[in-house]
């Protein structure tokens, strides 16, 4: 057995008796006995750290994802994370602090939020970020939850072309305020807006406290946020957008566009995949929503001495201190995922951000002109693309996704939009021009 | 207050700010009280660290890839620093900072543990860390084997049924499960509106019972800090649906009569739900199944020696009993008779709760923690938390008020009001802060809040006797040196006391919003 308690047996002894009590059954005095468990717990014993690692090491290795070449993205990427930002992001001093309360010894983590917070704002192109929330899904949860504290609404009108996960979150953990969650069809790859008064024809007629949309959407294409900012104004709701915080390197920010809120998954910048989690929700705001934002906020002030200092602010919004009216029960966040991201984001610095976003593009146009040189593949939607495409098989995906990985490659994420299945393929800076020659010469084979 | 370069107003970006004093790594003293300069100041234009592998792939230009009208001019700008600069950076901040690792962590209701190297070895195998959550089960079967065998191992600690891993966080597990208690009522054609829970509750219970569209009753404690069966029958109605606890509760006592709270809540066709954050005082002492109760998030995070990560990222998994399993968020991983993993979708799942399967390195970190305890290093884990807590409490009985004073369990609650060995009217808030100065990071401090001037001690059960006496004589010495003392604390920190009611008054959220100097 590993031996994380420090004491001996004697020195427990001694404290034991130092407390009056003979044993540490005794400890447990509170504890009815009818609640006492007689026979322990059903585990196995505990085993010596070298047996552990083995165990870990053999369930790592039953994994053959580690394996594949991969092309699938729909909200996790497969980038390269340069040793920088995990010797960094490992540093124990940042891993095993906790949330900073007190913050004369938590400068370290207050002043990389302050600058993770500065970085997202400037991703976002708006004036105020938050320290994290848990992932872009419930970044989208959260959003939705200020805009209708904002307005005092309860319609939200959600593009189709959100991630359809999130959209799963989001009706999940919304399900308690139950407001009316219109879906709002793509058409050629771009979400159709109604007019005021209900998404598409014959709307709702119920006025929206936000319009959600992804842009680049779940299709991979470029939904023009103009037009949702038009409905979105015409409806006298928030606009909030989930954007590609990578393609942000070369597409206009959701702020500059009129976006009210902000929100991405933070994971391409230094987290590996790694099955799902754990990820990082970023979120920004226009100035007018600063009071509504969810979590936590680090504001720079002075110390005693004049010096500059750093500190959670605004904290009258949080759970701990407005309990049953707080607008978010969120406590711990994401916050070593966040510095990770900074750490990142300052790696790649201005250049390497859209140099990054480039070289996605590039990749992706790549793979894409050759799958739909192949015979049977179809686009699924035609508006532009960035970092990820969609198309349509003469195989089912599913099975597509499965015999490819037996030829070595994860191939995409099945994706259905409009009633049509299709696949979901990405393509990062990682891949290079011989792995997609590759591919494509599998998937003819696995296509034929 | 030094902002070299500070901007001019309506001059955001960093990169034009001028000039740039850029790298300055090699200037900074140990530990030292100088202000570190941001990464905004570090910066140099066109300094960079990245590099890109080569791909062969035809270099198109932004022009050729992306409209016209949705390219962006410029990229937005971050930082422009050298790989040397930024490594500085970041390690002065570590430097700044108090953790676990550094030295004892009191916080109470926080469980800062230890947190075995073993486990983050195990989370960064390329064999977990490079593999795409929808990768296909065939060829990830090594994850699923390790999330069911977690959720059957979180399962047994608890004595519930089924669990879901998807919960992010202790916040995002309360919420998942009032979420099933309601589809569970709606399923019996009930619609009941409120949820009781305990005066000395944690803040997120009654933000969770908002959320899930609830309605928070609070019971008081009664004089001895606990919960007592005639307050939750003079609160309970057909419209309750259940009650909210943490058991031991905030005050770190065990809830002795949870047994006759729970038949009743049940008799009034209530659920009962277990805030998990103080299991670390109970494993295999007693389940939360045993005392009666149907839904249980486990903050691994604290039980399960998660590190925390500066504020997160945590693992908030949900367990239930039998009947409420055909709710949980889905999908959840099953085992077919030959011994392979599949995921499965509970039938009348409320849905999802995490955009893949959950904070997943932080569950590979606590299965490599359960299998290094067992059954009988888990035991161990809660026996020596309680010795540990109780005989902290001995040590400061007599120089502080203990206002609930009954065995503790694994973490003690004592007032800086009318203590009887300080020299003058102590506030918890400069009692924190003085410990800093002692070395030790401060206990949670005005929690619970049926306690005034709360100090919340968590010693958990891996500091040695050594750490805790020393604990316990650092805040001896803190009530004996007296309010004037205290107040100006701490001193031997980076930096003093922070000017939190300027940080509201002025919020300077960004470095494009700091002043000039």
């Amino acid at each position: 057995m590993a031996h994380f308690v420090p004491h001996t047996e004697e020195e427990v002894a001694r404290m034991l008796a130092d407390l009056g009590l003979s044993s540490t059954e005794e400890l447990f005095s509170s504890v009815p006995a009818a609640l006492r468990l007689a026979g322990g717990l059903d585990l196995p014993p505990g085993l010596a750290e070298a047996d552990v690692a083995a165990e870990m090491a053999r369930l790592a290795g039953a994994n053959a994802g580690d394996g594949l070449v991969c092309f699938a993205g729909g909200g996790a990427y497969d980038h390269d994370i340069p040793a920088v930002t995990r010797s960094l992001a490992g540093r124990s001093e940042f891993v095993t602090s906790y949330t900073p309360y007190q913050p004369e010894v938590a400068q370290g983590v207050l002043q990389a939020l302050f600058e993770y917070q500065t970085l997202v704002s400037h991703l976002a192109g708006l004036p105020v970020a938050n320290a994290s929330v848990y992932d872009g899904a419930t970044a989208v949860v959260e959003a939705v939850n200020l805009a209708m504290a904002a307005t005092g609404r309860r319609s939200v009108w959600v593009s189709e072309g959100l991630n359809p996960r999130w959209r799963r979150v989001l009706s999940t953990f919304t399900a308690g305020r139950a407001p009316e969650l219109v879906e709002v069809p793509l058409v050629g790859g771009t979400t159709r807006w109604g007019r005021a008064g209900g998404p598409g024809e014959g709307g709702q007629g119920v006025p929206p406290a936000a319009l959600v949309v992804a842009s680049p959407n779940y299709l991979g294409c470029i939904d023009p946020l103009g037009a949702a900012r038009a409905a979105a104004t015409e409806a006298g709701a928030l606009l909030v957008v989930a954007f590609d915080p990578v393609s942000a390197g070369l597409l206009r920010t959701p702020g500059q566009q009129g976006a009210d809120v902000a929100v991405a998954e933070g994971q391409p910048f230094g987290t590996p995949m790694a099955f799902g989690g754990p990820y990082l929700g970023m979120m920004a705001v226009a100035q007018d929503h600063v009071r509504r934002v969810p979590g936590r906020l680090v504001g720079r002030t002075v110390d005693s001495a004049g010096r500059a200092a750093y500190v959670t602010t605004l904290r009258a919004r949080e759970q701990d201190i407005r309990r049953e009216k707080a607008s978010s029960n969120i406590c711990t966040n994401q916050t070593l995922v966040a510095i990770t991201a900074m750490v990142q984001l300052a790696w790649l610095g201005t250049g390497g951000l859209r140099e990054l976003a480039l070289r996605c593009a590039r990749g992706t146009r790549y793979l894409r002109e050759g799958i739909l040189g192949l015979p049977g593949v179809e686009p699924m939607a035609a508006a532009p693309v960035v970092r990820e495409f969609a198309v349509t098989l003469p195989v089912a995906p599913e099975a597509v996704v499965e015999r490819m990985a037996d030829e070595g490659f994860l191939a995409g994420l099945p994706v259905e939009a409009g009633g049509r299945q299709g696949l979901l393929v990405a393509v990062t800076e990682k891949r290079t021009r011989a792995e997609m020659d590759a591919y494509l010469v599998a998937l003819e084979k696995v296509l034929s | 207050m030094s902002s070299p370069g500070g901007p001019a107003a309506g001059a955001p970006a960093p990169s034009a700010r001028a000039p740039a004093p850029g790298g300055r790594a090699a200037s900074a003293p140990l530990l030292g009280h100088d202000e570190e300069p941001t990464l905004f100041e570090l910066s140099v234009p066109g300094r960079r660290s990245a590099s890109f592998r080569t791909t062969g792939v035809p270099e198109w230009s932004a022009e050729e890839l992306v409209p016209a009208e949705e390219l962006r001019p410029e990229p937005p700008a971050l930082a422009e620093v050298s790989e040397r600069d930024l490594v500085a950076h970041l390690t002065r901040l570590s430097h700044r900072q108090y953790s676990v690792d550094l030295g004892a962590y009191p916080l109470g209701s926080c469980t800062m543990k230890y947190n075995p190297k073993l486990c983050d070895e195990a989370a960064a195998l390329p064999g977990f860390t490079n593999v795409h959550p929808a990768t296909p089960a065939s060829h990830a079967q090594g994850w699923l084997a390790l999330l069911w065998s977690l959720a059957d191992a979180l399962c047994r600690v608890t004595g519930m049924d089924a669990a879901t891993l998807q919960p992010p966080a202790g916040a995002a597990g309360e919420l998942t499960g009032l979420l099933i208690m309601r589809a569970w009522h709606r399923s019996q054609g009930r619609s009941p509106g409120k949820i009781l829970i305990p005066d000395s509750a944690h803040g997120t219970n009654p933000a969770s019972v908002s959320l899930a569209g609830y309605e928070t009753v609070s019971v008081p404690s009664d004089e001895r800090g606990l919960v007592s069966p005639e307050a939750v029958r003079r609160h309970l109605s057909p419209d309750v649906a259940g009650i909210m606890l943490t058991n031991p509760n905030t005050l770190g006592l065990f809830e002795e009569h949870i047994a006759e709270v729970a038949g009743l809540v049940h008799d009034a066709g209530g659920l009962l739900y277990y805030d998990g954050a103080n299991l670390n005082a109970i494993m295999g002492v007693t389940k939360p199944a045993a005392m009666g109760f149907d839904i249980v998030h486990l903050n691994l995070h604290k039980t399960f020696a998660v590190p925390h990560g500066g504020g997160g990222p945590g693992a908030g998994p949900v367990a239930v009993t039998a009947r409420l399993a055909e709710f949980l968020p889905g999908p959840v991983v099953a085992r077919a008779d030959d011994g392979t993993f599949y995921w499965d979708g509970p039938a009348r799942s409320i849905g999802r709760t995490h955009g893949w399967h959950g904070n997943a390195l932080a569950l590979v970190r606590a299965w490599a923690y359960i299998l290094s305890n067992g059954s009988d290093g888990l035991r161990r884990v809660s026996e020596v938390a309680v010795l540990n807590a109780n005989w902290l409490l001995a040590r400061l009985r007599g120089t502080y008020t203990v206002p609930f004073d009954r065995r503790a369990m694994h973490e003690v609650v004592v007032s800086t009001k009318d203590a009887p060995g300080a020299a003058g009217a102590l506030r918890a808030l400069d009692v924190g802060k003085r410990l800093l100065d002692k070395g030790f990071h401060a206990p949670t401090i005005y929690f619970p809040l049926v306690v005034p001037e709360a100090l919340m001690i968590e010693p958990t059960e891996t500091e040695s006797p050594q750490t805790v006496a020393a604990l316990a004589d650092a805040l001896v010495e803190i009530a004996r040196e007296g309010p004037e003392v205290a107040a100006g604390a701490p001193h031997a920190t980076p930096v003093g006391r922070a000017d939190e009611a300027r940080a509201a008054r002025r919020l300077v959220l960004t470095w494009d919003a700091v002043g000039p100097a």
